[in-house]
């Protein structure tokens, strides 16, 4: 695989809060083009692994690279003019914004505000459902519009990397079932996409890899139709 | 009714515009930074005291000198934030009220020590019209206009401009502003400057009805206070509400008892209301 194909590289990655420590030496690539999963239980370190890549957090220790070039010391707005964007745990819109200011919100950096009327327009033509909410206060929306705007907020910077925290977390059933959707039709736009989940069935039908994260640390890595098989992730994960 | 109960009401009406300003500079602050500025009059103090010196002392004409006080607290809003709030942003609240309390205390000494405790006039003496048997000061009509055009560019700027939605969105989520590639502290003192800017020109306007001197604030904060809690805390459009509240009860409670009593009436309906709804009455 030539170097330039890969987007994102942790290696050796440490964090955490305080005296707490999160993640211990992380390993872990996304390549151009690809949909990676993370699964793993509740306090693995999954939403601390999103925060640390996103600049939320510092890396204790370890490096960060994105695109060629460091990113493990840059503050989190820093991060997003790199190209990542991140649709953080719960959506986290801005309630008392309307769907549109929460979408021109998403496209701050410079280099976007410069396409706002594009991205805009291609936003509302992914998810139709925004463009009738558009003057709508985003505290307003169902949980699956909801998500939709989140994600469409993220993408509004323009991203080459897509970071999604838990998008499946506290809806309905069958809104899980359409959050996935989306983010099956997030891929074939071309987004690479890095996913958080709990939902370790669901994310595995979407991903092409996925590792799995247990107190820490990595335990497991592979293809997404491998871990499925894989003996203890069906035990553990899967419930077979 | 009453003549002079109408033109007590008017006057009531004209000071409340320039509250409703000041209540809403504070409020901008308390809103998207969350610390209380228990300096705010005392930062105004020094916008009247700016216009004096560079209009009455230097005989700037009075725009130029109005526009600079205008800048010179909103630096002084600037230097608030970095020097006072940034280093103990994380701080408990009770340290940041102490703080910007030690502030109020510095300028006030301050200004004594500048201009010393005479109460000064910058000599504009400006007409009054009688309208309908009513007398009414030109320079209260220019405070309140000139408080609501200033309101008015705040509301459009907040819901127009980038950063002006920007102000808005991390007064509702902190937390993950930076995930929208906002740098958190450009807005912390983007708001500083305008909370300071607001100030300053509550100050230009109010140096046209009284003698400026270094306790001038103290006569001006504890309303404010008062307005911005009965309008909760950061609720914008609360605090402008409450400040034409605040303001009719001094002006009319003026009317019928005393000037002095109308100020202890204005804390006792305070003081019952916030019986009623501790979180301000306009608070959702």
């Amino acid at each position: 695989m030539p170097r330039r194909c890969l987007v994102l590289e942790l290696a050796k990655v440490s964090a955490g809060y305080g005296a707490f420590r999160a993640l211990f030496d992380i390993d872990m690539s996304v390549r151009a083009g690809e949909a990676v999963g993370v699964i793993g239980p509740n306090g693995a370190g999954k939403t601390t692994l999103m925060r640390v890549i996103s600049g939320l957090i510092r890396p204790r220790s370890g490096s960060i690279t994105f695109d060629g070039q460091s990113i493990g010391g840059k503050r989190a707005h820093q991060v997003v003019a790199t190209g990542i964007a991140h649709v953080p745990e719960n959506r986290r819109l801005f309630p008392r914004l309307s769907v549109e200011e929460n979408l021109k919100i998403g496209a701050f950096v410079p280099a976007a505000r410069a396409q706002l009327a594009f991205r805009l327009a291609s936003m509302y033509e992914l998810f139709p459902p925004l463009k009738e909410r558009r003057n709508q206060l985003a505290g307003t929306l169902s949980g699956g519009e909801q998500q939709m705007c989140a994600i469409a907020r993220a993408l509004m910077s323009g991203p080459k990397l897509l970071l999604m925290d838990e998008p499946s977390a506290g809806l309905a059933p069958v809104v899980v079932d359409q959050v996935f959707d989306l983010v099956q039709r997030i891929r074939t736009e071309g987004f690479t996409v890095l996913i958080v989940e709990q939902n370790v069935q669901g994310v595995l039908d979407v991903v092409d890899r996925a590792y799995l994260l247990e107190v820490g640390t990595i335990k497991l890595t592979g293809a997404a139709a491998e871990l499925r098989e894989h003996q203890f992730v069906r035990q553990a994960y899967l419930g077979m | 009714m009453d003549i002079f109960l109408v033109e007590a009401m008017v006057n009531g009406l004209l000071l409340g515009g320039v509250f409703a300003l000041l209540a809403l500079g504070l409020n901008l602050i308390f809103g998207v930074i969350d610390v209380v500025w228990i300096a705010y009059t005392e930062l105004m103090m020094a916008g009247m005291y700016a216009m004096f010196w560079l209009y009455a002392k230097y005989h700037w004409p009075f725009l130029a000198a109005a526009a600079a006080a205008i800048a010179v607290v909103a630096v002084l809003g600037l230097l608030t934030h970095f020097l006072i709030i940034g280093p103990i942003l994380d701080a408990p609240p009770i340290n940041q009220l102490l703080a910007t309390g030690g502030l109020l205390f510095f300028l006030q000494s301050f200004a004594t020590l500048l201009f010393s405790t005479e109460f000064r006039n910058i000599g504009v003496r400006l007409p009054t019209l009688e309208v309908a048997g009513m007398f009414i000061s030109v320079a209260r009509l220019l405070a309140f206009g000139v408080s609501l055009i200033g309101v008015g560019c705040l509301y459009a700027f907040l819901k127009r401009t980038y950063w002006g939605v920007a102000i808005r969105a991390i007064a509702q989520d902190r937390q993950i502003i930076g995930l929208m590639g906002i740098d958190q502290r450009r807005v912390y003192g983007m708001t500083s400057a305008i909370g300071g800017a607001l100030a300053g020109l509550a100050g230009c306007l109010l140096v046209l009805q009284y003698d400026v001197h270094p306790f001038i604030g103290l006569s001006f904060g504890p309303i404010l206070f008062m307005i911005c809690v009965l309008g909760g805390l950061g609720n914008m459009l609360g605090g402008l509400a409450a400040a034409f509240i605040v303001s009719e009860i001094i002006a009319v409670g003026g009317f019928y008892v005393s000037i002095d009593l109308s100020y202890v009436l204005a804390f006792v309906v305070f003081i019952g209301l916030m019986f009623w709804r501790p979180r301000g009455v306009f608070t959702r």
